[in-house]
């Protein structure tokens, strides 16, 4: 199983203390190699599983294993490496750091798993069409461009498990199929489950298993 | 990649206020490096000068360090000068190695630099002025071989263009309407010692006696002996009545008295004596036994200069230092200043390095790393700068002024400068560095 959430809780402090839930997951899992698209609400709690997928944000209870690791159960230190290692993150806004080029964005990737291979990196850039582009910042390439670097960023690892969220929101609709397909193909031929977060119904309608984030997440039984 | 290049990929990106604060630490080190050479060199003109001679001796009553500073360092003139009967029976003391007399007073006149003009013996030239660093004279030169013959310092043949063959006559006591007839010839240039040395110019000690003026009147000296050694001045005066009938006479006629065979010993005086004892104690107890009588004074200079230096010098070095050091701190606190206010752009540059997977610790040391690029970076800069200019101005300053700089001067203390400055670094890239740290990272990225 790439990724198994079972009787997970998570809730945030509202301003008056009282606990506000925020997941309350039964059970939910990905298997190796699925592609999963996830929709749902705003507000709905979708950023926050991917952050407790990811490890960015710790759950209060239940069990959170990906790749066969229960990282509910690692220190924070533990996590972020694991995070490194073994999960790609590609984000709406791309994130990529304005002062590093395509290039080095994708090593930033290696860098705090402390496997940092050059090659590897150029060979993903040119995998999402980039290699002309190696060199240059973010502020440099067009929109679609640095979607394109931060998929490769998000691979630069060798990841088990790929998190995008609304990758291709902040793209035009020229672009999203290209995105998506890019995505999706990296996914398919680097053998990585996918979870995408999205709200846009033309995006989960190309994925074979859509599932609605309210059907298996009900806090509110949690209050 | 590494921490260290993403450290400098973000003193990059933020190059104008990253390079200004490495620039304040670099001036402010600068700085230090200068103060610290220039009282290194200053330091050395102090304690070295003079530091090869065990004692100074003079007339007592003039205090001992306007003693030494006239003797050693040729600034002011001392309280009284000495019988020359006392020189001669100090070389016979027990203990006593060796006795320079120096005479002095007189000069070159303004238009050739009013350098002091020192009387004395060529063993003058034969110890050494510092440990271990002896007189050298420009090839082809004489050590004050005859009577007119003068030894010059390296800064007054710069001065005054000055070579061997040049001759000068002496202004009596510096006062210009007054110039010795006599003319006296460069048969020696010294090389240049980074002492008064330098701007010294020396004559034969004969030659110095031969000069009008020069004698002590002979109804004078009478009664200075019968004073100091308590002899019967009547029996003086009446062993000497020739020289006493001589001198009424000439004054009679107002004309000066010629000593054509020399002048009598009675009439001779030195400034000052140069002692070399045999031995730190002989020093100790010299100095002791002179203090006991009534004629003279005998002081270590290297002690009167070290007290000079930790009393004046050294407060103002303390000072500079200290000045300098609020330079520094102050360049430190522009670094953590800017640091500080980048921390808040920086919020999502670092959430997404912990997405990413870098540790809450590793955030810290980026952070941390950066200031201490910074400082230090500025630090070594500012050794470079300081070392650069101290190598461009040395030879500048050496030609105006005379002191020797080594251009690769370098001050022990420089090697606490790094250590200090990391220190700093770290105190300012602790806040920064735990203001990364604490990241709320979900907040940051989705902001």
């Amino acid at each position: 199983m790439s990724l198994l959430l079972q009787d997970v809780h998570k809730s945030y402090r509202e301003p008056d203390g009282r606990p506000l839930p925020v997941l309350n997951i039964a059970r939910f899992e990905v298997k190796p190699t699925e592609q999963v698209a996830l929709i749902g609400q705003s507000g709905g709690g979708k950023t926050t599983l991917l952050n407790v997928v990811s490890g960015i944000t710790a759950v209060d209870s239940g069990l959170v294993q990906v790749d066969g690791v229960d990282i509910s159960r690692l220190h924070e230190v533990s996590r972020d490496r694991f995070r490194a290692e073994r999960i790609g993150i590609v984000f709406q806004t791309f994130n990529l750091l304005p002062a590093f080029s395509a290039l080095e964005n994708v090593l930033l990737g290696m860098t705090f798993s402390g496997r940092v291979d050059r090659t590897y990196a150029r060979s993903l850039l040119e995998q999402v069409g980039l290699s002309h582009r190696l060199h240059h910042r973010p502020g440099q390439l067009s929109v679609g461009e640095q979607q394109r670097v931060s998929v490769a960023r998000a691979l630069a690892n060798r990841p088990k498990l790929m998190l995008a969220d609304e990758p291709t929101a902040s793209v035009d609709m020229a672009h999203q199929d290209t995105i998506l397909t890019l995505l999706r193909t990296a996914c398919s031929e680097n053998n990585v489950s996918l979870l995408l977060v999205t709200h846009s119904p033309e995006v989960s309608s190309q994925f074979d298993r859509v599932e609605e984030l309210a059907a298996f997440n009900q806090p509110e039984a949690a209050a | 990649m590494n921490l260290l290049a993403i450290v400098w990929k973000s003193i990059r990106q933020r190059s104008l206020a990253s390079s200004l604060t490495a620039l304040s630490v670099a001036l402010g080190v600068a700085l230090m490096i200068a103060v610290l050479v220039i009282n290194g060199v200053v330091g050395r003109i102090f304690s070295q000068s003079g530091s090869g001679y065990s004692l100074v001796v003079g007339a007592q009553g003039g205090g001992e360090l306007p003693l030494v500073l006239s003797t050693i360092y040729r600034i002011g003139k001392p309280y009284d000068n000495l019988p020359w009967r006392f020189y001669e029976e100090l070389q016979e003391r027990a203990g006593v190695e060796q006795v320079i007399p120096l005479c002095f007073g007189d000069t070159t006149s303004e238009e050739e630099g009013s350098f002091p003009i020192i009387g004395t013996l060529p063993r003058f030239f034969g110890t050494d002025y510092a440990p271990g660093r002896s007189f050298g004279i420009k090839k082809g030169g004489e050590i004050l071989k005859g009577t007119w013959d003068a030894v010059i310092g390296a800064e007054v043949a710069r001065v005054n263009g000055w070579d061997m063959g040049s001759t000068f006559k002496m202004v009596h006591g510096g006062v210009q309407d007054h110039v010795h007839n006599e003319k006296f010839t460069v048969t020696g240039v010294l090389a240049p010692t980074g002492t008064p040395n330098d701007k010294t110019v020396y004559i034969h000690l004969r030659g110095f006696f031969m000069l009008d003026d020069h004698a002590k009147p002979a109804s004078e000296a009478i009664e200075r002996n019968a004073v100091l050694y308590g002899e019967d001045i009547e029996a003086l005066r009446a062993e000497y009545a020739d020289l006493l009938a001589k001198e009424a006479a000439a004054k009679k006629s107002g004309q000066h008295v010629h000593h054509h065979d020399g002048i009598p010993d009675i009439q001779k005086e030195v400034t000052a004596l140069l002692v070399l004892t045999k031995n730190d104690v002989a020093a100790l107890q010299l100095s002791s036994r002179l203090k006991e009588g009534v004629i003279a004074q005998g002081v270590n200079p290297i002690i009167v200069m070290r007290q000079l230096m930790d009393n004046l010098v050294g407060n103002i070095r303390y000072a500079l230092m200290i000045l300098t050091g609020l330079i520094i701190a102050v360049s430190g606190i522009g670094i953590f200043v800017s640091i500080y206010n980048s921390m808040s752009d920086r919020r999502k540059e670092i959430a997404i390095m912990r997405a990413l997977g870098a540790s809450r610790q590793q955030v810290f040391s980026i952070i941390l790393l950066e200031a201490i690029v910074l400082t230090v970076g500025g630090g070594l800069l500012g050794l470079l700068i300081g070392h650069g200019l101290v190598f461009a101005a040395a030879p500048i300053v050496t030609a105006r002024s005379g002191l020797l700089i080594d251009p690769m001067h370098f001050e022990p203390i420089e090697l606490w400068i790094i250590p200090a400055l990391l220190a700093m670094a770290t105190l300012i890239g602790i806040l920064p560095g735990l203001t990364a740290y604490r990241t709320d990272v979900a907040k940051a990225l989705y902001d």
